[in-house]
């Protein structure tokens, strides 16, 4: 395998067993993380995302959910095949996580310093007060004012963004962060905060020369923080590309959708109506095999009920999984400015 | 935090002002005449008028009362009726038996009970949790003088692992120091090295101390069962998970500690009806606590006794609740008295 892929997810699917029938949460899904890299999972809510995070630090809770099949290859290992305890030690050391909501995600009853000092003595063997000053120093790092001061603080007397600042600090207590989950690290914050927490994040990424998967489902956060882009919907991944490509030449109807109902200068000056992505989700109790944006889709054709199309390759870091586009690139030889074009209809 | 304890303590008047309104028409509106009562059943109606007239009760109702509140005013509980003794002088008497009682019934129903809850919780739908929720309902569905009966014929009767009753085996001598006999036995122990006092404290106390807490014990188990699974589910749950502390960890400290909330309202509530609700129990296990003393004032139509004794138990009953909300801000810090 190449030697610079730090994480690689391949073939999974994950299902939640109900009382109303078996969700399919996520379907034979692929990914893979380059060492160093920002990888953006995008797509609206319940598109499996978060699923898919939670399945590499297996924090799904089973059951109800159930991994139906693949592996998840980190550092030459099936974390599926390890037992709770060789996972909760890569947790947090290896590979850590910050949520949504920093709100509810610090413990209340405990001091910010004593919670980010136990993620210390949780992966290294040393005393509390080595820990606290490794707290201290960290709390620096992510720029905190007066980090001697703030560890005695408890969460409820923090501002949001200086709470998803400390959860970044946890996420980054131990000797050798490796892979860094962010679940929607900005959603709940002011916009203006979440300009700094995603700077924080990406100088802390290149100090630190960790991964980051980044999930969120705004093109706007992708486009500043990204290096590389999975754009699913209904738990398929449908289109994978290089922020570049994938900003530049849109090529699935859904990823142009969401590009498409994104506000901009350009789109207000002549309406004041936000384009959207016309119908709703498919129900994943009911979904069959057929592409699951079919029933959105301008493009759909009867293909597109029967099965779920193969990968199309449209560069060497740009795929679709779409039958219309694969058509086209099948009657024309050049792929790239042949594809559906973005535009107002 | 000390003007917040000042405010609390002025509430107490209130509230104690209620109290003796209640207990006070309570008991003169119950049939029965203490006057008869103590004098026995050949008295004559001119000896019963004059006793009568001795203790006030020939006087108006509100005349009584009138005078009644002026003596609780001056912190005076009057002279019981039965032996003539102060009745501030017989609760303290009683007390310490009580107090003793209640808290080894407290520390049975509260290790056990958070224990049980926490078993249940983590293993939510297993057998054990079927089990140890079943056996709390049973418990909590149990009159406690049957229990302690059941206990008394089990374990004293057939088995005679355990006295029926009493606090200590009347055959030692010794001089209470505190009260409290286990401690008293430890005393003891310092000083000459014989731990039969301290034994026999102990052996006296386990069956009444465990029929005593077997209630509290099931409702503390069911309290943290579903206050410690609805933490569980909390986001920060996730996030010590995620930063890889380990299970045993993230259980009995950061979920616990949050869960904790609840079960002090509840065993505090306890510990106030324990003090009271001791009745029961001490009268089965004939231990000379406030219950049985109240119970036989109760038993004589002992008014003063009565009184008093539903007064010092309610002032207990409000200072401990005090005492657990300022608990509350130990263990929450975003509760901040004022």
């Amino acid at each position: 395998m190449d030697k610079d892929i730090l994480l690689s997810m391949e073939d999974i699917s994950v299902s939640f067993y109900t009382h109303r029938g078996i969700v399919k949460a996520v379907r034979n899904l692929n990914l893979q993380i380059k060492k160093g890299e920002t990888l953006a999972l995008v797509g609206e809510s319940g598109c499996g995302k978060s699923v898919t995070a939670h399945t590499i630090n297996q924090l799904i809770p089973m059951p109800p959910g159930k991994i139906e099949s693949g592996k998840v290859i980190f550092e030459g290992r099936d974390l599926l095949k390890l037992d709770d305890k060789e996972i909760a030690a890569l947790r947090g050391k290896r590979i850590s996580m910050i949520f949504q909501e920093p709100m509810t995600s610090l413990n209340p009853v405990f001091k910010i310093g004593d919670q980010i000092a136990d993620v210390f003595m949780a992966h290294e063997d040393i005393k509390k007060d080595e820990a606290m000053e490794k707290t201290v120093k960290l709390l620096e790092l992510v720029k905190i004012p007066a980090p001697e001061r703030r560890i005695k603080d408890y969460p409820h007397q923090l501002s949001g963004g200086m709470r998803q600042r400390v959860m970044i600090a946890m996420a980054l207590a131990s000797p050798e962060p490796g892979l860094l989950i962010a679940d929607e690290p900005t959603t709940a914050l002011d916009v203006t905060i979440q300009a700094q927490i995603l700077r924080l994040i990406y100088d802390l990424k290149q100090d630190i020369k960790m991964s980051v998967l980044l999930i969120t489902h705004d093109m706007g956060v992708v486009a500043e923080t990204a290096d590389r882009v999975i754009v699913m919907y209904a738990g398929r991944k449908m289109e994978e590309a290089d922020v570049y490509s994938l900003f530049e030449n849109p090529s699935h109807p859904y990823t142009q959708g969401l590009l498409n109902s994104l506000p901009s200068n350009e789109k207000y000056s002549d309406s004041t109506r936000l384009e959207a992505i016309k119908g709703t989700i498919p129900d994943l109790l009911t979904i069959g095999n057929e592409c699951p944006f079919e029933n959105r889709c301008p493009f759909a054709m009867s293909i597109c009920r029967e099965s779920f199309p193969e990968e199309t390759k449209l560069d060497d870091d740009h795929s679709v999984w779409c039958h219309y586009v694969s058509d086209q690139v099948r009657t024309h030889t050049r792929a790239g400015s042949l594809l559906p074009t973005r535009g107002k209809e | 935090m000390l003007k917040y304890i000042l405010k609390r303590l002025a509430l107490l008047i209130p509230t104690l002002f209620g109290v003796v309104t209640i207990v006070f028409f309570m008991i003169a509106l119950s049939p029965g005449d203490p006057a008869r009562v103590m004098l026995g059943e050949r008295a004559t109606a001119a000896s019963i008028e004059k006793l009568r007239h001795e203790l006030g009760l020939d006087k108006p109702l509100y005349v009584q009362y009138g005078l009644y509140l002026q003596r609780v005013v001056k912190l005076d509980l009057g002279k019981s009726i039965k032996s003539g003794q102060k009745v501030s002088e017989e609760i303290r008497d009683h007390l310490p038996a009580t107090v003793e009682l209640a808290i080894w019934a407290m520390i049975f129903s509260t290790t056990v009970g958070i224990f049980l809850g926490v078993m249940s919780a983590t293993r939510k739908n297993s057998w054990i949790d079927f089990g140890s929720m079943a056996s709390a309902l049973v418990g909590v569905s149990m009159p406690v003088f049957w229990l302690a009966l059941v206990f008394i014929m089990i374990f004293s009767v057939k088995l005679d692992l355990f006295p029926t009753g009493g606090r200590m085996n009347i055959r030692y001598y010794f001089t209470p120091i505190s009260g409290l006999y286990v401690l008293d036995g430890f005393i003891v122990l310092l000083k000459s090295g014989d731990p039969k006092v301290l034994l026999s404290a102990l052996h006296h106390l386990v069956l009444p101390a465990i029929a005593l807490g077997t209630i509290p014990l099931a409702i503390t188990a069911r309290i943290t069962r579903s206050s410690l699974l609805e933490v569980l589910n909390q986001d920060y749950i996730k996030t010590a998970r995620s930063a890889g502390i380990k299970e045993r960890r993230v259980i009995y400290r950061y979920a616990l500690k949050n869960a904790l909330l609840p079960i002090i309202t509840v065993v505090g509530l306890q510990v106030g009806m324990l003090l009271a609700g001791a009745i029961l129990t001490e009268t089965v296990f004939s231990w000379p606590g406030i219950g049985k003393w109240l119970y036989h004032a109760i038993e004589a139509r002992d008014y003063p006794a009565v009184q008093g004794g539903i007064i010092f138990i309610s002032i207990s009953f409000v200072l401990i609740n005090l005492l657990v909300d300022i608990l509350y801000s130990v263990v929450n810090p975003k509760i901040r008295l004022s």
